[in-house]
């Protein structure tokens, strides 16, 4: 596979039937450190996608690979049907990207950065202006257009970014951590943008460290670690993965709560609680609690919950903290 | 949506970084006039309170000004190192690069704007030399070579400045480079002949780029011989220029990688 395949399909048009985006074992280290260590994606056409994963997982470096911005020292991926090396200049002309860093000028106003970019991207002087106008429009910032990005709000200048990034309608948005740092309601204005661009049919890639959000937008979801894809799946899959229900048991002393610490998917040691999987039937449940609790004396009380994706993330993603805390129990 | 075609499709992305950096340099008026304050300073310091004590055969106004109009070039044209090292930490240049517009075309923005920004406060910094008792006595083809001169230097000092901004690591490492290029002037004849100096200082001055650039505008600007300065000068701007472009074409691959 690793020949150079001819596409079949015309450079400009829509890749309907294929994925938006597919990769296969992506590599990357930075002198010693390995940032991806095989990374495998696929991304259906009109899907929103999120790649979930703690702080220095290789989200961003994952982003900048698939946007051409960085090579990969191996694998390869296509994006919206073209090669990421071979095929650069197209894959840019179909992508967006906006990054955790707001990429418009301070000093120049709503209005000059969208034409500016609107220039970049091939348009004419007259199809700018209008490109311009018609997204400070669609994102709310008519009134605030003719004044300095400068002085916009947190959230204002987040939109006046995503709207940057859409002038040249891509097919494929990506959007590296798009609410770090905003107010809850300029997160919910920032989750319309992203279900709009959905509904038009826009292919979104996103990520985030915010199991809520990637719940509440994505059709499928990726759980990534260290480098490593985890997990992958709708986040319905994702939480029946791990049982669909949490069962917390609160423990009676410490000894007993250090001896089932290992099974847990989340853990108080301060209130003495752990969580466990279950599928959340009586019948489990009662067969759970028996085994953790044959002579009945080590359990003092439990409570069902529904499991959240955040239970998923920290069961998938916890070798390393698990192994660290191992000791201080034994 | 209609689109550019043609050599509009090729010219539009230097054109558009340019229009970008003009309108980012007029609004940034403290750095303007910073750029332009210190040139006069100087220029008010050496004619007042040095110039008495040091003879170089002349008014000592006549014979600082083009050391002064040289000094506000390199000055200037330096803290484009600063702009593109503040570009290459923030976001834009990943947008810019996901729009595809080249290295070059963003630099070239830069260099432009920096060009038109020191034309602007070097013009300026000629009308209070006028002012305070600077009369050259250039022809007008004189006034044209030294204009053009100025105009090479502005340009590939400005580009060498885009490249140390791509390799800076930070903008304030980058401004190092600012102090660098102010310093230069002073061992060189701009502000006191070069026979003045230590013996082992006359190689370095007499062969800096700086001192055959100085020479000629001030043999332009007073209609006096200039034997082979003016050539030496260009020459020095076309060796700048074509390793500031090189260099810079490097630089922004790596750093973008």
């Amino acid at each position: 596979m690793s020949t150079g395949r001819p596409t079949a399909r015309p450079p400009h048009a829509t890749p309907t039937a294929g994925p938006a985006i597919e990769a296969h074992g992506l590599r990357k280290t930075y002198g010693k450190v390995t940032v991806l260590d095989g990374v495998d994606l696929r991304v259906e056409t009109g899907n929103v996608f999120s790649l979930l994963g703690p702080n220095g997982a290789g989200k961003t470096t994952t982003v900048r690979i698939l946007a051409t911005l960085t090579a990969a020292d191996a694998g390869r991926a296509r994006v919206a049907g073209h090669d990421v090396t071979a095929d650069r200049g197209r894959v840019r002309r179909a992508i967006s990207l906006t990054g955790q860093f707001a990429a418009v000028d301070e000093k120049q106003t709503g209005e000059e950065n969208l034409r500016m970019m609107a220039r970049l991207s091939g348009l004419s002087r007259a199809a700018s202006r209008r490109r311009a106008a018609e997204l400070l429009e669609r994102f709310d910032l008519t009134a605030a257009g003719r004044r300095l990005a400068l002085t916009y709000s947190g959230g204002m200048r987040r939109r006046l970014d995503l709207a940057a990034g859409l002038v040249g309608d891509p097919q494929v948005v990506f959007l590296d951590e798009p609410t770090t740092g905003l107010d809850p309601r300029s997160r919910q204005e920032l989750w319309q943008v992203v279900r709009d661009l959905a509904d038009r049919g826009t292919t979104v890639f996103l990520t985030t460290q915010y199991l809520d959000e990637a719940d509440r937008l994505a059709d499928r979801v990726a759980v990534m670690d260290a480098g490593r894809m985890v997990a992958e799946g709708t986040a319905a899959q994702l939480k029946a993965q791990v049982g669909g229900h949490r069962l917390d048991v609160v423990f009676t002393d410490r000894a007993a709560y250090a001896r089932h610490e290992q099974r847990a998917v989340h853990r108080s040691p301060e209130s003495l609680t752990l969580g466990l999987p279950t599928d959340g039937t009586a019948l489990e449940v009662r067969a759970l609690l028996d085994d953790l609790d044959p002579e009945r004396r080590d359990v003092s009380r439990f409570s069902l919950h529904t499991t959240t994706l955040d239970d998923v993330f920290l069961s998938l993603t916890r070798t390393g903290t698990a192994s660290r805390q191992e000791p201080t129990h034994v | 949506m209609s689109e550019t075609s043609g050599a509009g499709r090729l010219l539009t992305p230097a054109l558009t970084m340019t229009g970008r950096c003009v309108r980012l340099s007029r609004r940034d008026v403290d750095a303007v006039v910073t750029s332009m304050m210190l040139p006069v300073m100087l220029m008010l310091v050496f004619v007042y309170f040095f110039g008495g004590a040091i003879n170089t055969g002349t008014e000592y106004v006549n014979y600082v000004v083009p050391g002064i109009l040289v000094l506000c070039s390199a000055f200037g044209s330096s803290g484009t190192a600063v702009r593109v090292s503040e570009d290459m930490k923030g976001g834009i240049i990943d947008r810019f690069r996901s729009l595809d517009v080249g290295g070059t075309s963003i630099l070239a923005g830069h260099v432009v704007a920096s060009t038109a920004r020191n034309v602007f406060s070097t013009a300026l910094v000629l009308s209070v030399g006028l002012v305070i008792g600077f009369r050259p006595s250039a022809s007008a083809a004189g006034w044209l070579a030294a204009a053009g001169i100025l105009l090479a230097f502005l340009v590939a000092l400005s580009w060498l400045s885009a490249a140390v901004g791509l390799m800076a690591r930070t903008p304030e490492a980058a401004s190092g480079f600012t102090f660098f290029m102010m310093f230069l002037p002073y061992p060189s004849s701009a502000f006191v002949p070069v026979e003045t100096m230590p013996s082992w200082l006359h190689g370095f001055a007499d062969h800096q780029p700086v001192t055959p650039l100085i020479e000629s505008l001030r043999g332009l600007l007073h209609d006096e011989p200039v034997g082979t300065a003016p050539w030496t000068a260009l020459a020095w701007c076309g060796a700048i220029l074509a390793v500031a472009v090189a260099l810079s074409g490097v630089l922004f691959r790596v750093r973008t990688r």
